[in-house]
């Protein structure tokens, strides 16, 4: 049985008063795209926050490569080799887009192999080869999420982490978006990935977790989930899902 | 008088003074969003390192700048550990709050070491003067465009080019996406301290080289010019930051040239508040914007006050009353004279600051407003003082809501800057409108305080006077807290947004609260000119303001009993211990510090 | 029978994104009806719009015969329109009784009979004087308030006196609802009232708002628990994107493809292979 390289562990999480995790487990195996799925309020982003650091549990365990990271402030985490892609993009908008991706090898002090790996991600995402000295915020949201994505490769992480990765974008970004996903996971980048389109998001994971107002309500591989009625009742609510 | 010419290179290098302490302050804001209150005084502490190499250790120029900028970058390092890191979790107002009373602190510290007495800062330069057209341009002034340049140029360096800089702008930008770089935003906060620190202290040895003068009260009037020149570029913006600090010096060169130099500062308020209410984003931002998230409103620690009971305060007042049946305690009544003429000023602003949460950091004026208006009308228009003094609260109230409403619309922070800047203006105006006031003269042989032909300037009869007030305004205000007022003020401190959805319109409650508040303030003020005989422009300042502000946290926000016990204490504990005056505001600067850090509800509780 | 409440081709944009785009809902006093969608579909906007917390960019909205677009939520209030808030936005530290009375401002006499200019002036007097007028008025509403939290069992009445930050999350919410209904709205606007909640808490209080729609409240209400608002709605509206994309009695909504695909992202999803 493989050592998962990200699991969390009976987390229960609050917002002040108010209970937004009730012993949610998880796990990611290396190599695998995983996705956590659910409806508004489900809790979905509020677990990246937990992963990240951003955010302190106040029981349960975060544990990645085995070694337990609960709480460690974020820089530390990402230190460790995970890298993120937060939600709705957030680069730096006024710093150029070779800035914003030399801000993602921040941690790193290699210079050639940084060097070497914003040539590959130049590579990677031609389009971001052709806005390279534009400010960052003047791209539209597609061409963002490109260099998003590049930028949290570019500290060469074990694990990388994407919260809603297709919101907002049209199509045909929909579409790169998913592929890229695929080849980086390819080149051996674990992806979890949190997403409210299921159908997506299934489309291209290996494993899902459906969170319904904080407890996993269903788990499987992807192409099982994707057939499985019981995910429309954890989005829309119905007979055979818990009242929440 | 000079050339115009002259006029624009000073403008310029006011401006470039300006801009040293104006950048520092708006990279703290980009990066943490806080107003460091306490710029002013690291620049007045870099200006005395400069004095103490150039007098004692004969240092020659190069050598004493860098000293200033270790020395002082040092100093912002210490301020964000000590003082400001461990309010991290608390109320946002709360660093604010504190970075006054390190100013104090400093501004005290400097004074009891140095002693207050101006002292010259020569400047090493040769003494020549490059001729301009019909002008002069002095070494001195390059110097400082130099060093202006030169510190620009390192900062854009930093900022461009180097893995830290990168990561001030990355936090500045979007702290939570920083962190998930890997960026340790607290090295971050530690960097921009010094560096604005740094800078502000260089700016204040140049000020002092520049006038030849230094003394522990520059303080606080650079930290408004820098704040001003920050408003007008637009807070956390650093090259706006450069720009509002040279429009802000050639303003105020003009202004000076063309109405005379004590117009300096009235330009620079007025500039101040015209931006507020007009741009409050600043000159760069386009005015749809939402400004940039407020400290919310409430300072408020939440907290259970204590319960005074009835005859306790009955017995206070009754015990209060006979004590002048004492004999031989003159002293101690003309002192508790003096703390109840503060209560009513700490009830003025426990009303705003904390019933309405309006943090007012300029209520000084309103006495100024109540004193002089009390004294012209017994002076000028013979009204007697038994009249003049009521008429001077009211016009106070009318005056004082009348030059606050257009700052109803601003939230947080902007309202404390906003309050700043009007109590300076109405000092400055009181200074500057001398067919009125008499200007700088002050007005003299004010009439002793006395209703009908019953004098009451005695200590005895003076102290019973102004405790009888202070009842009277007290009950008042309990009754107007018990009302539906009270609620009503309250809820829009505590969340104005909900406060408007049912029905509450904030210019209506926060005039009405700034008009009660002012009532009170203007018969403080009125009542103390009456017994000074002798008011000027300099009577009220803004020390006064800061210490009405801490009388307040010490007794709890809101807390009416509260107001009372911290003026009470705050002015007759140092007279028990017989602190002298210097040592007076350092203690009080301490107090403040220490009230945040571990007390923020005071002693009775927030209400 | 004239609508209660009118939306009409209302249009919002911030920036490059239109959060709203050309609505048009009616409402009729008396009814419920849910607004539900994805994230990001424009609900809350909306819910801005109407309340006067945010102004349209073009567009008409009618409440009880005058038009509200763009006026001061102060104002809207007065007209009869109460909200609660995502999350919940009680006065904090007010107690409950005071939060639950500052939700009649709106119905005082010495606000409501305010002339220009000195209004203020005669309300600080009233006030400080305490006239009988104002007194038995004070006293009314006292009493009202029981009744008010009478509604929610002995959650919130026994903590009269309590400031409203020591309350449960639960309780500030019920305390808010409470609040709204101070005003006596002629329609009240609940956002996502039982977020946070569990399922007990949930239950609760989808007997409450069913309680006041028995006793005639006109409601229009966020919710994402879509059991809930299947079971309580006369009438669901599905936002997505900023527009309506369904509307129609619970049942028929919640088979609508158009909806499953707003939701999962494809109409197939979770459809069971033959």
């Amino acid at each position: 049985m493989t050592e998962p390289l990200l699991a969390l562990d009976a987390i229960d999480t609050f917002y002040g008063p108010v209970q937004v995790h009730f012993g949610l487990t998880l796990s990611v195996l290396p190599g695998q795209i995983v996705c956590l799925l659910g409806g508004n309020a489900s809790g979905k982003s509020t677990t990246m926050k937990i992963i990240l650091g951003l955010l302190r549990p106040r029981a349960g365990r975060v544990l990645f490569d085995g070694a337990d990271i609960t709480g460690l402030p974020t820089p530390q985490v990402i230190r460790r080799g995970i890298g993120s892609v937060p939600e709705a993009r957030r680069l730096f908008g006024t710093m150029t887009v070779r800035e914003n991706l030399l801000m993602g090898a921040y941690c790193r002090s290699d210079r050639a192999g940084v060097a070497h790996d914003l040539e590959r991600m130049l590579t990677l995402f031609p389009r971001v080869r052709q806005r390279l000295e534009q400010r960052a915020g003047t791209l539209s949201g597609g061409e963002q999420q490109m260099v998003a994505m590049a930028r949290a490769l570019m500290g060469r992480p074990r694990l990388i982490c994407m919260d809603e990765p297709t919101m907002g974008l049209s199509p045909l970004y929909v579409d790169r978006v998913l592929e890229l996903i695929r080849t980086v996971n390819a080149e051996g980048v674990t992806v979890f990935m949190v997403e409210q389109n299921a159908s997506l998001a299934l489309q291209i994971a290996d494993y899902g977790y459906v969170l319904q107002t904080g407890r996993i309500m269903l788990s499987g591989p992807a192409e099982e989930l994707m057939r499985d009625p019981r995910i429309r009742d954890a989005y829309l609510g119905g007979e055979r899902a818990k009242v929440a | 008088m000079g050339s115009w010419f002259d006029y624009t290179v000073n403008g310029l290098i006011i401006g470039n003074i300006y801009a040293l302490l104006a950048v520092g302050l708006a990279l703290i804001f980009g990066v943490s969003h806080l107003i460091n209150f306490a710029q002013g005084s690291i620049y007045t502490v870099g200006a005395y390192i400069g004095w103490t190499c150039v007098t004692y250790l004969h240092t020659p120029l190069p050598v004493t700048m860098l000293i200033v900028l270790a020395g002082c970058g040092l100093l912002g390092v210490a301020i964000e550990r000590i003082g400001l890191r461990p309010l991290a979790g608390a109320a946002r107002i709360a660093p604010l709050l504190a970075t006054i009373g390190i100013s104090l602190v400093l501004d005290q510290v400097v004074q009891l070491v140095f002693t207050p007495d101006p002292r010259a800062l020569p400047n090493p330069l040769p003494d020549w003067r490059l001729h301009v057209g019909s002008g002069t341009i002095g070494a001195m002034d390059l110097l400082i465009a130099g060093i202006g340049i030169v510190s620009g140029a390192v900062l854009f360096a930093f900022l461009r080019f180097t893995k830290l800089g990168w990561a001030v702008r990355a936090t500045a930008l979007d702290r939570d996406a920083a962190q998930q770089m890997g960026v340790d935003t607290d090295a971050v906060n530690r960097t921009v301290f010094a560096i604005a620190a740094a800078l502000g202290g260089l700016s204040g040895m140049l000020v002092g080289m520049y006038f030849n003068h230094i003394d522990p009260a520059m303080s606080f009037q650079a930290t408004l010019k820098g704040i001003v020149a920050q408003v007008i570029g637009g807070m956390g913006n650093v090259p706006g930051a450069i720009f509002g600090s040279l429009l802000l010096g050639l303003t105020e060169s003009y202004g000076v040239a063309l109405f005379g130099s004590s117009y300096r500062n009235l330009f620079a308020f007025v500039l101040l508040l015209v931006i507020l209410v007009l741009r409050p984003n600043g000159l760069f931002a386009s005015s749809r914007q939402a400004p940039p998230e407020p400290l919310t409103g409430t300072f408020i620690a939440p907290s259970k006050p204590v319960v005074v009971p009835r005859f306790v305060i009955v017995v206070a007042v009754i015990a209060a009353a006979a004590l002048p049946l004492v004999p031989n305690i003159s002293y101690v009544l003309q002192t508790l004279t003096g703390a109840w003429l503060y209560a009513m000023l700490a009830l003025s602003l426990t009303l705003v600051a904390g019933t309405v949460g309006q943090i007012s950091l300029g209520h000084a004026g309103l006495l100024a407003i109540g004193a002089y208006a009390s004294a012209l009308l017994a002076l000028d228009l013979n009204v007697p003082v038994g009249f003049a003094v009521p008429a001077a609260g009211v016009i106070t109230a009318l005056l004082g809501t009348a030059l606050i409403f257009p700052a109803f619309r601003l939230r947080g922070h902007y309202v404390s800057i906003a309050t700043l800047g009007i109590g300076e203006i109405v000092g400055l105006v009181i200074l500057n409108w001398e067919s009125l006031t008499r200007g700088p003269i002050g007005v003299s042989g004010i009439p002793p305080l006395q209703v009908g032909s019953l004098a009451l300037d005695s200590p005895v009869r003076s102290y019973w006077t102004c405790l009888a007030v202070l009842v009277v305004l007290a009950l008042l205000q309990v009754r107007l807290l018990r009302s539906h007022l009270g609620r009503t003020f309250r809820a829009i401190r505590d969340d104005d947004v909900a406060a408007r959805a049912y029905g509450i319109s904030l210019n209506r409650y926060k005039g009405l609260a700034f008009a009660v508040g002012g009532f009170a303030a203007g018969i403080s003020g009125a009542i103390t000119a009456h017994l000074y005989s002798y008011i000027n422009y300099e009577t009220f300042t803004s020390q006064i303001s800061i210490l009405a502000l801490t009388m307040v946290i010490l007794g709890g926000l809101g807390n009416i009993a509260g107001a009372i016990v911290g003026a009470v204490a705050l002015i007759s504990l140092p007279e028990l211990f017989r602190f002298t005056a210097e040592w007076r505001m350092l203690v009080y600067g301490v107090v403040l510090l220490l009230l945040i850090r571990f007390r923020p509800q005071g002693i009775l509780g927030t209400v | 029978m004239t609508p209660l409440l009118q939306v009409l081709g209302v249009m919002r944009r911030f920036g490059g994104v239109v959060a709203v785009k050309q609505l048009d809902l009616s409402f009729n006093a008396g009814e419920l009806v849910s607004v539900i969608g994805p994230n990001g579909a424009g609900k809350t906007t909306l819910f801005n719009l109407i309340t006067g917390h945010d102004a349209p960019d073009s567009g008409r909205i009618v409440f009880a015969g005058r038009d509200i677009a763009g006026m001061a939520p102060d104002r809207i209030a007065a007209l009869g329109l109460a909200r609660t808030f995502q999350h919940g936005r009680v006065f904090a530290n007010l107690s409950v009784r005071d939060n639950v009375l500052v939700g009649a401002h709106t119905r005082l006499d010495v606000v409501r009979r305010s002339p220009p200019v000195i209004g203020p002036l005669i309300e600080l007097a009233l006030a400080l004087v305490q006239p009988p007028g104002v007194a038995r008025q004070q006293a009314a509403l006292d009493a009202e308030l029981r009744d008010i939290l009478g509604l929610f069992g002995d959650r919130l009445l026994p903590r009269l006196d309590h400031p409203a930050f020591s309350l449960s999350y639960a309780n500030r919410r019920r305390l808010e609802i409470a609040r709204a209904l101070a005003l006596h709205p002629r329609l009240l606007l609940l956002d996502e009232p039982t977020a946070g909640m569990n399922e007990t808490e949930t239950a609760e209080m989808l007997g409450i708002i069913r309680t006041l729609k028995q006793r005639g409240l006109s409601i229009l209400l966020i919710e994402h628990k879509l059991d809930l608002v299947m079971t309580l709605s006369d009438r669901v509206i599905v936002m997505d994107d900023g527009a309506k994309i369904a509307e129609g009695p619970p049942g028929l909504v919640r088979n609508d493809p158009a909806v499953v695909e707003a939701y999962l992202g494809h109409r197939e999803v979770g459809e069971v292979v033959a």
